[in-house]
């Protein structure tokens, strides 16, 4: 019984966030969105020289071989450093569909290039979750026809898309027929976009199936809660280093049980999260009768501490937790993208429900 | 990660299993076996007192978490007595192991845990609460006795408790936390007198104690002289968790699912409305996270790591987590959630409101939710404290 991360795992972090660090955080998120980039290929090639990118995609694919609870703690690091990179689709769920459901030949094309990090894989799961007004993809007469919309990692090479019948499809992002339309959110960290196809060929992944696209979600919805934590956790701390520095009254505010009060609420909720994570990640590897009740729940829950959170550590800061200069607002808007992307906390909640016989 | 247990642990359940399967008939319930004699034959298997040393009454078991965590787990799926519980045997027992003389272990140790000798325990008073420190029941050594005057509240069990452990101030002069000892002493002992304070639930659950000049041997002391704080801190600790156990609340959200599949709101399952099944689904989130948290608490024990902030936020989020878990069930129920004591239509034998209202008492017990936030932020976060009053 050992309910924790192993000494490999706290070492795996630990080094991937000194690579954020030593890349800039905040700094390099700001030039990221300041300049446009579609694609931060230097944090990319970092990432993939620790190995980050082929984490979960087997040795004799050129990856690492790792579980889903290195793939979160992965995550967490990139959500505490609103790290601008494709990750989630790229380095989890394009490698995870093409593993599950993908033909050996789709296998050897394409996992080595994605875990060597030569390629970005964008994911389209958005309808698979909920469709918006008449969003949705459909296999006619053998080509894709429809649109999918908020796309993960969506400044892609190919794209692996759901189609509203649960198979899965590997596209280039150059088919003929395919149309991009770039999507602008509130978190500039997280290039996402709309995909129209008019009879786009595609490439079917052959082994799809109702229950490898639920692993898809699952497992998504984990990597999302997982970056919530790392972007939760660092907005709280920044909140009482703040608290501890800043004085009013000839005492620094963290003295004031107003503030204290705020942040231990802010802890109360959060700590907790932590082990839901990586029991939720954990479960994905080797609870699979509890792994989708478990991830909707991790994925709700943290979007809602994350929120609270969020909001609290802005208005610790007072006045400079609003400005763009202390920049607090990249980790507020990346944990509300956390919070809707594969399903808000309503849509989840209701997901575990119908898991559960609750709701038909 | 690995949450499976040893092929010993895996055994030892399997034991426990089968001795509650072969003995569960002789587990007190009302009109049945007595918890005396239950208590006996737990004491004398090893699923109570366990790790407690046979020379004073336990069983002597090195101590395994686990193997307690299986025994705790195993008795709760069974619905029986896990042997006695109270003051006496969660909080006295381990201070005298820690703090007591010999004479104290052998004294009390072995009545206590056979339940032939119950506790109360004497802090809070009505001018200490929050801050307990300020306590100021007397203790003055007038030749080889104690002579107490004075008043504490919210003592539980004092009606029927044979002995109290009491924190008493008898260093008038001393700092405020090194000015207290820790005191044993007979409820029998003239001068006492109980008050039932009957609280929001309808029991009486907590009483008023009186002192005028209650007469203690010297040498009824745990500790030095001025100790007392310390002594009590350390038990203090020990009650916090004890709380809000997520195993409980897991399972008072399966029974509150069953009973929104089997009420009916103008002839359909009340789960069927999207508001409250969404509002069950906050709650059993929130369990779930809480009972996570529980086993990486369990982990970091069995390997003898620091928790940090994870264990001291337990009180702070089980107690109210657990109040609004009790309130949905009542918002489910609607006017038949009003029901209380012995009436007809009454649910789940009245609950949902006790425990609605008993967990309130318990955000407030115990260190109030205030009090939790000011330790975490304090002690978890290490924010400062706030500034003395200049007059103070």
């Amino acid at each position: 019984m050992e309910f924790g991360l192993s000494q490999e795992q706290v070492m795996l972090q630990a080094s991937v966030e000194r690579f954020l660090a030593d890349q800039g955080g905040l700094t390099r998120t700001r030039k990221f969105i300041g300049e446009g980039e579609a694609r931060a290929h230097d944090v990319l090639e970092g990432l993939a020289g620790l190995g980050v990118m082929g984490l979960i995609i087997p040795e004799a694919f050129g990856g690492v071989g790792l579980s889903f609870l290195d793939a979160a703690i992965v995550s967490e690091a990139l959500g505490r450093f609103v790290t601008p990179a494709p990750y989630v689709g790229t380095a989890v769920l394009a490698p995870l569909a093409l593993m599950r459901a993908g033909s050996e030949a789709q296998k050897t094309e394409w996992l080595p290039k994605l875990a060597a990090g030569d390629l970005v894989a964008g994911v389209a799961l958005s309808e698979a979750t909920g469709a918006r007004g008449d969003a949705g993809v459909r296999l006619k007469d053998g080509k894709l026809v429809g649109t999918a919309l908020f796309v993960i990692d969506y400044e892609a090479d190919i794209f692996i898309v759901a189609d509203l019948d649960g198979r899965l499809h590997l596209v280039a992002a150059d088919a003929p027929g395919l149309t991009r339309t770039s999507l602008k959110t509130i978190d500039g960290t997280r290039p996402t976009g709309e995909l129209t196809f008019e009879g786009v060929s595609a490439e079917v992944l052959a082994a799809s199936s109702p229950a490898v696209l639920r692993e898809l979600i699952d497992v998504g919805r984990v990597m999302f809660a997982a970056d919530i934590l790392g972007a939760a956790q660092d907005m709280l701390d920044q909140a009482v280093a703040y608290s501890k520095e800043r004085k009013q009254f000839e005492r620094a505010i963290a003295t004031f049980q107003a503030v204290k009060h705020m942040c231990a609420e802010m802890v109360a909720a959060l700590e907790p999260c932590r082990a839901m994570v990586w029991y939720a990640a954990y479960a994905l590897d080797a609870l699979p009768a509890e792994a989708s009740v478990t991830a909707c729940h991790a994925k709700a829950h943290l979007s809602e501490v994350g929120t609270f959170v969020a909001r609290r550590s802005t208005e610790v800061h007072g006045g400079m937790g609003f400005t763009d200069l202390v920049g607090l607002h990249y980790w507020f808007k990346r944990i509300g993208f956390d919070r809707q992307i594969l399903g808000g906390p309503q849509t989840v909640r209701e997901d575990a429900a119908r898991l559960q016989g609750f709701s038909s | 990660m690995d949450l499976s247990y040893s092929p010993e642990h895996e055994a030892f359940r399997r034991e426990t299993v089968a001795f509650i399967e072969a003995n569960k008939h002789l587990a007190p319930r009302p009109g049945g076996p007595s918890p005396l004699a239950w208590q006996a034959l737990l004491i004398e298997k090893g699923y109570a007192a366990r790790t407690i040393p046979k020379a004073y009454g336990g069983y002597g078991a090195e101590p395994d978490i686990l193997k307690s965590r299986i025994i705790a787990e195993e008795f709760a799926k069974a619905q029986i007595s896990p042997g006695m519980g109270g003051q006496g045997i969660s909080m006295l027992v381990p201070t005298l192991l820690e703090m007591g003389t010999e004479e104290q272990k052998t004294q009390f140790i072995g009545p206590t845990l056979r339940g032939e000798l119950l506790w109360c325990q004497g802090y809070s008073e009505p001018n200490a609460g929050s801050d307990l420190a300020s306590l100021a029941t007397k203790g003055e050594l007038v030749g080889d006795e104690w002579v107490i005057n004075g008043q504490k509240i919210w003592t539980s069990t004092a009606h029927l408790a044979h002995w109290i452990f009491c924190l008493v101030r008898t260093e008038p002069d001393a700092a405020k936390h090194e000015g207290i000892s820790f005191l044993l002493f007979s409820m029998d002992t003239p001068g006492i007198e109980i008050r039932p304070l009957v609280d929001m639930t309808g029991a009486a659950n907590f009483n008023e104690v009186f002192f005028t000049d209650v007469r203690v041997p010297k040498d009824q002391i745990v500790g030095k002289r001025g100790q007392g704080w310390q002594v009590a801190n350390s038990i203090l600790r020990h009650e916090r968790g004890s709380l809000a156990d997520p195993n409980t609340m897991l399972s008072r959200v399966n029974a509150l699912a069953d009973m929104m599949k089997s009420e009916t709101l103008d002839g359909r399952p009340v789960m069927d409305n999207p508001i409250y099944r969404d509002r069950l689904m906050q709650i059993q989130g929130r369990v779930l996270a809480m009972r996570c948290n529980d086993l990486r608490l369990l982990s970091s024990a069995v390997n003898k790591q620091n928790p940090g902030v994870a264990a001291m936020v337990v009180k702070l989020q089980g107690t109210e987590l657990r109040h609004e878990l009790e309130a949905l069930a009542i918002d489910v129920l609607g006017e038949l959630g009003l029901l209380y004591g012995d009436t007809p239509r009454l649910r789940g034998h009245g609950s949902w409101q006790r425990d609605y209202m008993y967990f309130l008492g318990l955000i407030i017990g115990g260190g109030t939710s205030q009090i939790q936030k000011n330790i975490i932020a304090e002690r978890g976060l290490g924010m400062p404290r706030e500034a003395k009053l200049a007059s103070a």
